[in-house]
């Protein structure tokens, strides 16, 4: 049961993430695409999770941390980016 | 005193000049000195034994693999050619502490002396062939240092420039011909090789490594048609010519000759090409020689002519030529060198060398004149002294061989009297003139004892040869010829009346009459048109550059797209090549399903890669595509087990964003099109081919079972490394030393982007940064609130993980690598939400102390394994127990981890912090604290303005 219910969420961040890409490859301007991008981050890891769950797997529980707290950064860069212009003021 | 110590003395001797020229010139000078006496010392030891017939041999094992072994050896060859070394060393090195005026940088001279000087021993003394190539090319580099001395006179740089071509080429050649010589023995001693005269000369290579042995000893020893280089040489000091020209580097190539005399020579092919050559050098050199006025051009076409006549004499091929010619080394050194050292004299003291300039000396300077007479009769080859000998044993070789050698070498030895003779009339002799450039008088003792010391050799071997030399000549004789069996010789003075002493008699008075009419030979001389060799030659020179410039410039214009097509271009065609030559089968492995994850992860980096492609002009587009693309290949890292490389592969990927964001906002944000339709679709070709090969050759690899190194890794990581992370390990331990060279590459480049930036801001890009206009309206918020208290944060939290993930590194995934970047970006949150300014503050520590704390932790970490005889960076580890902790395992890689980790850290912090003070140059102002709008204060923060 579990094990099913794994498998369909999986594929769904998987089709989630299809969707991101979509956005990324036709939406107005840049801050769509980075809100995509950023959001594709998310479903990364919640699909490591789930994958690591699935292979009962501390590992992947580790790399998706690690995802949640650097990953985040470039999306602040880029905003910065087109906000101010220079990153680093 | 061992062999290898002899040759490595004046290496290791090399650097006390620099260091004693603090203490004064003459101590200086005495410092060199000692280090050649103590070399001579250690030679002369040997000197009894070696001429009881005694082989002396050293070895060390060097690289066995490669045949290269530190083998020395020592018989009368060496003994004789190590003695001149040594010996005139000692005596140049006397001379040029009075010659080298005070303006010169003492120390330096003497530091190139001695390096040539343990070349050059190097060479006469090495066994193993592949190491005497090593010292071949040191004498050739060191040289190029010594002719090029004073760097501020264009003919001495050009002079330089020219040996070190002509040397350095034929040396190229020379390494050929060796490794093919040692290919026919299969052995690379010269011990083993001078054994093997059959097989060398019945092999089918003989010819090719013949000529090519003879285009290094040719070049090295200024044969015809190379022998244009050596007056070349000229425009170095006195004591460099005296010394490279008399005794040392011209004898080099003879040396090689006379030491592989015994297997080379004795064929039709050797006679033709070193008797030719060494005929016509000798002809020729001496009849320029006649019409140079430069004193030292003179000497030096002499020299040709002298190593000409040596060449001649090794290529009749008989042994008592050898014998001869070995004579002669030790004549034409004493002499040679001796008038050197007068024409030193003459130059130093009367200010020219310019012979017209010159005359009526013989009063002015008496003793330098009985010194410079004694050596130019004996190279005249006038009796009592030992030019008179070996010249005489000469003519007779060359009248064995025919009537034409005995012509020629005749005709020879005429101009070569001719020439001598002028070296004494038309400078010492003549009246006195009152139009010299400085009054001339003889120098100080120390300048003129040490041709004194030599022409006192060259009278006594003259008187007395056999109790002076003829134990050497003996010994050296049969080193040369290979058998202890010498052929009849006589040295000494008087043979009867025979066909040498007619020849003689008739070189002398003929000798005499060109000179008393010399006026009118060269009036013919200087109408007629000859080919001037340095004009070939820098034409030549100009030639090569040009090509070299033109393939260069097909490949590399400078143009990325360029160096990138051609590059995939050829790696499609070779690729091609390679797959045709091979089967075509598919592999046997069993293929795995298709699953749904890795199927959505190829659909997303393909779709990624097309928009990559289609939105590549506007780079900040593009860049974020480079974002997606990386975190795509993250997750397939961490799906294909490989955490260690997803953690490395995010960490960089948001890195490089930061990074080239920041460069971005001094750069266009549009790339312009620059190339045709044309040009795309090959490009797009080209790519295409390259992507099916890449995918071709995978599906190939991963369809078969193949052995690889990683079941060794896995394997070993625990019971070899003490750690169950392989990927670590590898890194830290099996593979250390390569990471030990990747972070100190990281340093530099981080020093690298320090250097460029620094350098770029104080140039005329700081001014139009001044100018420098954000192009579009900026946001308001500089430092948010919310991002800045967020960034605060996070920011132990970020630490603290990097500490854990440094720490279980060894076992776990994670490491210093890692950590480093972890620990980087928290600290790069703190730059982007409160800005350099205030950021920059309150970091303590200098990035670059950083970047070198960790390489030289990581360095003493290898070090460390020394004091256990370990090899570099050997890794140990134990188990430890400090309460109230559970038992835990220390490694010494950790220590090493620590080097890369603050390596990382600095590096890139260097890099960032330095791209974001460019800001710092524009017009923008600047804000000292935290945030725009801070709680804590009253009245709203000030604004500062940059700089």
């Amino acid at each position: 049961m579990m094990t099913i219910a794994l498998y369909i969420a999986i594929l769904s961040f998987g089709v989630a993430l299809l969707m991101n890409i979509w956005v990324v490859a036709r939406a107005e301007g840049v801050g769509d695409r980075v809100l995509a991008l950023d959001t594709m981050v998310i479903n990364a890891i919640a699909m490591m999770i789930l994958y690591g769950i699935l292979h009962a797997t501390p590992v992947y529980f580790e790399v998706s941390m690690l995802f949640a707290m650097v990953g985040f950064i470039s999306t602040v860069a880029y905003c910065r980016f087109m906000l101010r212009g220079n990153i680093i003021e | 005193m061992s062999l290898a110590l002899i040759a490595a003395l004046p290496f290791l001797g090399a650097l006390l000049p620099g260091i004693m020229i603090r203490a004064g010139r003459n101590t200086c000078a005495l410092a060199t000195g000692s280090v050649t006496a103590l070399a001579l010392i250690g030679l002369l030891l040997h000197a009894p034994a070696v001429l009881q017939g005694e082989v002396i041999q050293t070895q060390i094992t060097w690289m066995p693999l490669l045949g290269l072994n530190a083998n020395f050896f020592l018989d009368g060859l060496g003994l004789l050619f190590a003695g001149l070394i040594l010996g005139i060393g000692l005596l140049i090195i006397t001379y040029a502490r009075f010659y080298l005026a005070k303006s010169d940088p003492m120390g330096q001279f003497y530091t190139y002396l001695l390096l040539f000087q343990g070349a050059m021993v190097g060479i006469v003394l090495s066994d193993n062939i592949l190491l005497l190539l090593i010292f071949w090319e040191l004498t050739s580099l060191s040289s190029f240092l010594l002719i090029g001395y004073w760097r501020h006179l264009p003919e001495g740089r050009q002079g330089a420039r020219m040996a070190l071509a002509v040397t350095g080429m034929g040396g190229l050649a020379l390494i050929g011909g060796m490794l093919i010589l040692g290919h026919i023995v299969g052995s690379y001693e010269l011990t083993v090789i001078l054994e093997n005269r059959e097989l060398i000369q019945q092999s089918d290579l003989y010819a090719p490594a013949l000529l090519l042995i003879l285009l290094g000893a040719f070049t090295k020893s200024a044969q015809f048609p190379f022998h244009f280089w050596l007056p070349h040489a000229m425009a170095a000091p006195t004591p460099v010519s005296a010394y490279l020209h008399s005794a040392t580097m011209v004898k080099a190539g003879l040396f090689l000759m006379a030491r592989l005399w015994p297997v080379l020579s004795g064929t039709d092919l050797w006679f033709w090409l070193v008797a030719g050559a060494g005929l016509i050098t000798m002809v020729m050199g001496a009849v320029i020689a006649l019409f140079k006025d430069d004193l030292k051009g003179l000497l030096a076409f002499s020299t040709v002519s002298h190593l000409g006549l040596i060449t001649m004499l090794l290529g009749i091929g008989t042994d008592v030529a050898a014998v001869v010619a070995v004579f002669h080394i030790i004549n034409h050194a004493t002499f040679k060198a001796a008038l050197f050292m007068t024409a030193g004299i003459i130059d130093h003291e009367a200010h020219t060398r310019d012979i017209k300039r010159l005359g009526g000396l013989r009063t002015l300077m008496p003793v330098t004149f009985v010194l410079a007479t004694v050596a130019s009769l004996s190279m005249a080859g006038i009796p009592p002294l030992n030019g008179f000998l070996s010249k005489e044993m000469m003519l007779e070789q060359a009248a064995d061989v025919g009537f034409f050698f005995g012509l020629m070498v005749t005709i020879g030895a005429m101009f070569s009297v001719a020439y001598s003779l002028r070296y004494i009339v038309h400078v010492f002799l003549g009246p006195k003139r009152d139009d010299y450039p400085a009054k001339p008088h003889d120098p100080g003792f120390g300048m003129w004892v040490s041709p004194a010391l030599l022409v006192v050799l060259v009278v006594l071997i003259g008187l007395f040869p056999n109790t002076i030399v003829g134990p050497l000549v003996a010994t050296t004789g049969g080193a040369v010829i290979g058998s202890t069996d010498l052929p009849y010789y006589s040295l000494a003075l008087w043979h009867g009346f025979n066909i040498a002493l007619l020849m003689s008699v008739a070189a002398v008075a003929l000798g005499y009459l060109v000179l008393r009419f010399h006026p009118l030979f060269e009036e013919l001389w200087n109408d007629a048109r000859r080919p001037e060799a340095k004009e070939i030659f820098d034409a030549l020179i100009d030639l090569c550059a040009r090509g070299a410039d033109r393939v260069t410039n097909l490949l590399h214009d400078g143009a990325m797209t360029r160096y990138l097509a051609i590059f995939t271009a050829s790696a499609v065609l070779f690729g091609f090549a390679a797959f045709m030559g091979g089967t075509h089968g598919s592999g046997t492995r069993e293929t795995l399903p298709m699953s749904v994850v890795p199927i959505i992860g190829w659909l997303l980096i393909i779709t990624a890669t097309i928009v990559t492609l289609m939105v590549h002009r506007n780079r900040l587009l593009s860049l974020v595509m480079v974002a997606v693309i990386g975190l795509i290949i993250s997750i397939g890292f961490a799906y294909l087990s490989a955490p260690d490389l997803a953690l490395t592969q995010l960490s960089v990927e948001v890195v490089t964003v930061i990074l080239l964001l920041l460069a971005l906002h001094y750069l266009p944000k549009e790339t312009p099109v620059e190339s045709t339709p044309g040009r795309r679709i090959r490009d797009g070709a080209i790519a295409g081919f390259a992507g099916l090969g890449v995918t071709g050759l995978l599906y190939a690899i991963m369809t078969r079972d193949h052995d690889t190194i990683s079941w060794f890794h896995l394997e070993q990581s625990y019971p070899g490394g003490g750690g169950t992370n392989v990927v670590n390990v590898i890194l830290v331990d099996f593979r250390g030393f390569d990471t030990f060279g990747e972070i100190i590459v990281l340093g530099v480049a981080a020093l690298g982007i320090y250097a460029i930036i620094d350098a770029a801001l104080r140039g005329p890009a700081s001014r139009r940064l001044a100018n420098f206009k954000p192009d579009f309206r900026r946001a308001g918020d500089r430092h948010p609130m919310m991002m800045v208290v967020a960034t605060r944060v996070i920011l132990p939290v970020a630490l603290t993980v990097g500490v854990f993930i440094f720490l279980r590194g060894h076992n776990e995934p994670g490491g210093g690598f890692i950590a480093g970047l972890v620990v980087s970006i928290a600290l790069l949150m703190q730059y982007m939400a409160s800005g350099f300014t205030w950021a920059q503050k309150r970091q303590r520590f200098d990035y670059h102390a950083i970047i070198a704390a960790g390489i030289i932790i990581a360095a003493l970490t290898g070090v460390g394994s020394w004091f256990y005889d370990a090899p570099f960076l050997s890794s140990a580890f134990d188990y430890y127990t400090i309460p109230p902790l559970s038992e835990f395992e220390l490694a010494s890689a950790i220590a090493f981890d620590v080097g890369v980790f603050l390596t990382v850290v600095g590096s890139v912090m260097l890099a960032l912090a330095e791209l974001s003070r460019i800001g710092r140059h524009t017009s923008v102002s600047v804000n000292k604290d935290a945030m725009d709008i801070d709680p804590r204060a009253d009245t709203p923060a000030a604004k500062v303005e940059g700089h």
